[in-house]
């Protein structure tokens, strides 16, 4: 068709107003479900790494300006049964790393869940494995045991082979989500109390939480 | 030449696609997707079929469209509409079939910028009628997929021991720049020629 200034004009804007038009419905109708996907795939993420609870309550504290969620998760009697915290590091080999971090009451680490990385296969994507090195090393332990470093840099978390970048991420996203957990349980403790305990960054904006069985 | 291909049937328009046309090894088009996402073989086919995808529906679209649209804005027309199908395909996607969205979630934006789409666009769909041009996408497509699938099973393989993320229970240390992107141009090269090399006789 041959160009002249209106028509040129008259169908850009038409092809992007339906455009957008399309893609905004498209966002109106799927926007809900989007939110919803998202909820159960935490809840489930929340799950994975605790017992069983009754209910969890979310807070969001920043350290290292890191944004951590963690979920305290009470049982019927409304006793802590544990902590989930989601940490992330950006110091992965490819950068961002997010994991899911569970802590009984106590401190002990009971299980972590890697929820995103992209570190390279077969090398540092066995940080994701069942049973790796990584996860051999912290699960069960209290980090107040243990030196969240590899071993290479004086720590007691066993590197995986070839991946030591991968490895030292994997120790800092620990050491960060056991620095979260103690501002939660803290903040647990003196819940009306002064929380002059936690550093002035930290803060807690507590909100509800998913329920789970 | 545009006469004959026009009177192409339907069959040898996807066969064209795949072999005489082969995005990847022929046309070497799109070639950053394709280094960069075919470190195994699942992903290298999760890529592939998200791009038939959006093709074919780009490809449609745009030779419905093609008689309304002035030749000097034709180019950001074009690419208006295939952002538009990658957004609401990744959103339905995160939506209705989030298992799906998980594994290939990463690649669908990298669509947008994917050349194969726009060049079909410019050198099939805004010349031929809707019928042909969604066959030409699934064609495209298919070869698209099936060059990716082959690169990142070779990378896979040879990379890291395994195919389909099953160890083939080669070896434990396998040289791993087939993994990383130098090794994807050599896989790449030798694919290239081998390939051409078939189809020449």
């Amino acid at each position: 068709m041959k160009s002249t200034l209106f028509n040129m004009v008259a169908v850009l804007f038409s092809i992007t107003l339906i455009a957008s038009a399309g893609v905004g419905a498209v966002n109106m109708i799927t926007e809900d479900a989007i939110a919803e996907v998202n909820r159960q795939a935490t809840v489930a993420a929340v799950a994975n790494v605790l017992p069983a609870f009754e209910k969890n309550e979310m807070c969001t504290m920043n350290i290292d300006d890191m944004p951590i969620n963690v979920y305290t998760a009470v049982d019927g009697s409304g006793a802590v049964v544990g902590y989930a915290v989601e940490t992330m590091t950006m110091s992965g080999f490819s950068g961002k790393v997010r994991m899911m971090v569970g802590f009984a009451a106590d401190g002990k680490i009971l299980n972590v869940n890697v929820l995103e990385q992209s570190e390279t296969p077969g090398l540092g994507t066995k940080m994701c494995d069942e049973g790796n090195v990584l996860l051999a090393s912290v699960k069960d332990k209290n980090p107040a045991d243990l030196i969240l470093k590899v071993k290479k840099d004086g720590g007691d978390i066993d590197a995986l082979t070839a991946a030591t970048i991968s490895s030292r991420a994997y120790a800092e996203a620990v050491a960060r989500a056991y620095e979260a957990f103690k501002v939660a349980s803290g903040a647990k403790d003196t819940a009306d109390g002064v929380s002059g305990a936690t550093a002035a960054d930290e803060s807690c904006d507590a909100q509800e939480g998913g329920e789970n069985e | 030449m545009l006469r004959k291909e026009v009177k192409m049937n339907k069959l040898n328009i996807i066969l064209r696609g795949i072999v005489k046309d082969n995005p990847t090894f022929v046309l070497v088009l799109g070639m950053c997707p394709t280094l960069g996402t075919t470190t195994s073989a699942m992903n290298g086919m999760g890529m592939g079929v998200a791009t038939m995808a959006v093709l074919t529906m780009s490809n449609m679209v745009i030779s419905l469209i093609k008689n309304l649209i002035p030749d000097k804005v034709r180019i950001p027309a074009f690419i208006v509409v295939i952002a538009s199908f990658v957004t609401v395909i990744q959103m339905l996607m995160q939506a209705f079939v989030p298992a799906l969205y998980a594994s290939l979630g990463v690649f669908i934006p990298l669509i947008v910028v994917n050349c194969i789409i726009l060049g079909r666009a410019e050198a099939f769909a805004s010349k031929n009628g809707v019928v042909d041009s969604i066959f030409d996408g699934i064609g495209i497509g298919i070869g698209f997929t099936l060059s990716l699938t082959v690169i990142g099973a070779v990378r896979e393989m040879l990379g890291s021991g395994a195919i389909f993320g099953m160890p083939l229970g080669i070896s434990d240390y396998m040289p791993l720049v087939f993994v990383l992107a130098p090794g994807g141009f050599f896989v790449l090269g030798y694919l290239m020629v081998l390939f051409n090399k078939f189809i020449k006789k």
